[in-house]
């Protein structure tokens, strides 16, 4: 029974620690598929962050502060795609800059507009997303197993984490079911066929980088508003990067990239929770731990795990002529 | 009709736009520091002064130059063989692990002239080392570098946080970094140059790796253009059907480049280790191999324009230490954002401005961009 609680305990804590990798790891998705490689998804996550906490701090409403998330998330992805759409630059540089420029601004506006050293004030229950309660959690809560299961680990979440797993379905239906989906894919994979048959390429991936940063932005909302009470300095912690590793640990496909976010949740959840404790006599350093989801996504890259394969048409910015 | 192709004169190309787009950068950088209530001309002025003003203030923007002027290199480097190099950060990183490893064991046995070159050898190893992953893995396994080097500089972080937590940290002490490198392994300050200029310094790092960056820079020069392996290099950036067609080695080119790319990031471990704090701490690195992007963007891959662009650097970051205590509302992080928009700039919408400056160019004087004749018939 202890084994148990302890089980449920590391699994409900692998949930929330998923989450924020899961949104920005479908939105990574949505861009990729489309042919733009997007390594500013942890920029975007923070500056999402940033504004939602901001946001719904001044409004006093969690609502409009997650509209302020993603506003602002949206706006990164467009200079992403005003950079490599519009103006074809390298994908891989604007990422970079995308990410600077969050770094530095949340920052340095987050002190000149609240004053505490980069932090946002810290948000009440009315400007957060609160815990939801499943109906009947409480009833079952009693029942071995089940009512353990049901209410500890399905319910008792924030909106924003049953909308990240409802994500998953949706995305795939987009993709895989949607002219639009279809498209999506077309004009990552070969641009020209997609511009011959008189879809225009440009909007296309405007409209994926879009997606992209309204998932990040939600992504970033999760971190200030459920996980924290507010915004503190570089939060997001290199999560966009784990969410690209699982992305690419997911061979860029929806319902992979929920295992592999949960995979790597389930290691953040068990580092954090095992400490350095020793398992079956021996002492697992927790640098190794949290490096895990690094060097398993390099194994995956080298090809010893299956083989990752990129769109084909992604970083290559599309020429109409020449 | 688009603007008619024209080939801008070669200080146009490579001084004309990269100062426009810096410009760019700036002028944006001036609208946040607007935007939190200060005055950007004041800020400007004070940046200045805080880096320049005084002789002291000069030798901290040399020394942060030098960091930059390394990973600048590293990255340049990379650039040339068309890969990018993201993991500057971590190779230079794990290249303290070597500075480390030579001067805990010979600083006391050894002066410090003897005990550089090895310390040298061994950041450059390390850091190659370190490169030499994801460069295989471009090379053989066909997986993208950009990705495995980001991977590999948070594997470095970890990596460096057991080190230094568990291993390598003395007995009896709580932070996390070696013990304090005896005079064997401290290099040799070099503030009497500035000194010499009639400025008095009472104490700032500059030290003898700046000289070691100049010299590395020279040697990056002669590398890609003064040497066959340097051809080959930029063959292959240009493109790597031509190479493969001219019998040169694709796997082979990516890996060497590879290496001296993360040789060059690993020497930056060298300058504020034995160079300044006399020890290896937690993220000395402090972002250099990062701002190293920016500054290879801005000195478009050559020595000549990157020594310039890393002094910028220096310069932002030391003037941005000084602005800090000026502007209660900027803090050295205004640095980081400067940064990101040059690399926007100066790197992802480099071209943004180009059209623009080639119809002016042919329009105010077509001789200069070549479409003398061409132009009048066609009209």
């Amino acid at each position: 029974m202890d084994f148990l609680n302890a089980l449920v305990l590391i699994l409900d804590s692998t949930i929330r620690l998923s989450v924020p990798l899961l949104l920005a790891c479908l939105a990574g998705l949505y861009s990729e598929r489309a042919g733009v490689f997007d390594i500013g998804l942890e920029g975007k996550m923070l500056a999402g962050a940033f504004a939602g906490a901001a946001g719904a701090a001044v409004t006093g409403s969690a609502w409009l502060g997650l509209l302020c998330g993603i506003l602002v998330s949206v706006g990164m992805a467009l200079v992403h795609g005003f950079a490599s759409i519009t103006h074809r630059g390298n994908q891989i540089v604007s990422g970079v800059a995308i990410n600077f420029i969050a770094a530095g601004s949340t920052i340095i506006l987050g002190q000149a507009w609240f004053q505490q050293g980069g932090r946002t004030p810290a948000l009440g229950a009315a400007q957060r997303f609160e815990a939801i309660e499943l109906p009947g959690a409480a009833a079952l809560r009693d029942v071995p197993l089940i009512g353990q299961i049901y209410s500890e680990l399905i319910s008792g979440h924030s909106l924003l984490t049953y909308f990240a797993f409802l994500m998953v379905p949706f995305t795939w239906w987009v993709l895989y079911r949607t002219r639009f989906g279809l498209r999506l894919r077309a004009v990552g994979e070969n641009p020209a066929a997609v511009d011959t048959a008189g879809v225009s390429v440009a909007w296309l991936r405007y409209r994926a980088v879009i997606c992209t940063g309204i998932l990040t932005g939600i992504a970033g909302c999760y971190l200030s508003m459920v996980q924290n009470a507010g915004f503190v300095k570089d939060m997001t912690a290199g999560k966009g990067f784990i969410a690209l590793a699982a992305l690419i640990f997911a061979k860029w496909k929806p319902v992979n990239a929920m295992f592999a976010c949960l995979l790597f949740g389930f290691l953040d959840a068990a580092s954090i929770r095992l400490q350095g404790t020793p398992i079956m006599g021996v002492r697992v350093p927790v640098q190794l731990m949290q490096a895990l989801p690094y060097i398993l996504t390099v194994i995956l890259l080298a090809g010893f795990i299956g083989k990752a394969i990129p769109p084909r048409a992604g970083g290559v910015p599309y020429v109409k002529e020449r | 009709m688009s603007a008619p192709f024209a080939k801008l004169p070669r200080w146009a190309d490579y001084g004309l736009i990269p100062l426009i787009n810096l410009f760019v950068a700036f002028i944006v950088a001036g609208l946040v520091v607007m935007l939190v209530g200060e005055n950007p001309f004041r800020a400007a002025m004070i940046l200045v002064e805080g880096a320049f003003g005084r002789g002291q203030n000069i030798a901290y923007t040399l020394y942060y130059a030098t960091n930059f002027i390394f990973t600048g290199l590293a990255v340049a480097v990379a650039f040339h063989a068309g890969l990018f190099n993201i993991g500057g950060e971590g190779q230079a990183y794990i290249a303290g692990l070597g500075v480390a490893f030579v001067a805990l064991s010979l600083d006391t046995v050894l002066p410090w002239y003897l005990t550089f070159p090895i310390a040298i050898v061994a950041a450059a190893g390390f850091g190659a080392l370190w490169a030499l992953i994801p460069a295989y893995l471009q090379a053989k396994r066909d997986s993208h570098v950009v990705i495995t080097t980001i991977m590999f500089n948070y594997i470095a972080g970890s990596l460096m946080v057991y080190m230094l937590v568990d291993v390598i940290k003395p007995l009896g002490s709580m932070a996390p970094q070696t013990r304090p490198f005896e005079a064997g392994a401290q290099l040799p300050k070099l503030n009497w140059i500035i000194e010499l200029f009639g400025a008095k310094i009472r104490s700032a790092p500059l030290n003898l790796s700046f000289i070691l960056a100049l010299i590395m820079a020279y040697l990056v020069w002669l590398l890609i253009w003064r040497t066959k392996l340097g051809y080959e290099i930029r063959t292959l950036g240009f493109s790597s059907k031509a190479a493969r067609y001219a019998g040169i080695s694709e796997s082979r080119i990516i890996i060497i480049t590879m290496l001296i790319s993360g040789a060059l990031a690993g020497m930056m471990a060298l300058n504020p280790t034995m160079g300044d704090q006399h020890n290896v701490s937690l993220d000395f690195v402090s972002q250099a191999g990062f701002v190293g992007i920016a500054v290879a963007l801005m000195g478009r891959s050559h020595p000549a324009g990157i020594i310039p662009a890393a002094i910028l650097f220096g310069a932002l970051y030391q003037g941005g230490a000084e602005l800090a205590f000026e502007m209660p509302n900027i803090s050295r992080d205004m640095i980081v954002i400067i940064q990101g928009l040059v690399i926007l700039f100066a790197g992802a919408l480099e071209h943004m401005f180009r059209p623009t400056i080639q119809t002016l160019f042919a329009s105010l004087s077509p001789r200069s961009v070549g479409l003398a004749a061409a132009k009048k018939e066609g009209a």
